[in-house]
């Protein structure tokens, strides 16, 4: 039985194995400020969504007095939670000049908010990720 | 000042509409796994909570 394509979706942009150095933009748009990556590609309301997503929980950690994790303790767990908080790129950056959040966690709601900065920056990097996908024609664009 | 709860209330929120734009590639698809993720997170919280709360008493 004969089917008719749906007619809004596009393909993907480029051929496989195309190079461009627009899908790395992206991604790095995308790491460095949250939604950056899909307002590039067009995709302005899940850009603002996500955005306010990672913000909304970065600002939840920062508020609960969640801790702000640095490279160079040594602690293998204070490293990963070094890696998860630097996904969120600037927000990061901001957090350490402005000496926002707190050096540990002294109660349980600032554990809370430790994780909530940690699970913002791996967040968005899943983003970053999807509006690279986007970008390279990955993932079909609606 | 945030409750566990409502701590619970909003990382489920926020975390599930990322997840519904980053897991499905079509917009009511987001939509729906969205609201899917939050109420499996939220779900699970009040459920474990009952759990806890038979395993003291």
């Amino acid at each position: 039985m004969a089917t008719t394509a749906p007619t809004s979706v596009k393909p993907a942009q480029r051929l496989p194995g195309e190079t461009s150095s627009f899908p790395l933009l992206v991604l790095l748009a995308g790491w460095l400020i949250p939604g950056a990556g899909h307002l590039l590609v067009g995709k302005w309301v899940r850009a603002l969504l996500i955005f306010l997503s990672i913000l909304g929980m970065y600002v939840i950690g920062i508020a609960a007095a969640g801790k702000i994790y640095t490279p160079n303790t040594g602690d293998i767990l204070d490293i990963l939670g070094f890696v998860g908080q630097l996904g969120t790129g600037l927000l990061y950056v901001i957090a350490r000049v402005f000496s926002l959040g707190a050096s540990s966690a002294v109660n349980t709601l600032a554990d809370y908010g430790t994780k909530a900065i940690v699970v913002a920056g791996l967040l968005n990097i899943i983003a970053a990720v999807d509006a690279h996908s986007l970008a390279n024609g990955r993932k079909a664009s609606f | 000042m945030l409750t566990h709860f409502s701590a619970m209330l909003l990382f489920a929120f926020f975390v599930s509409i990322v997840f519904g734009i980053t897991q499905r590639a079509e917009p009511k698809m987001m939509v729906r796994f969205g609201a899917y993720c939050f109420v499996l997170f939220v779900g699970s919280v009040v459920a474990m909570s009952w759990i806890m709360w038979a395993i003291k008493h």
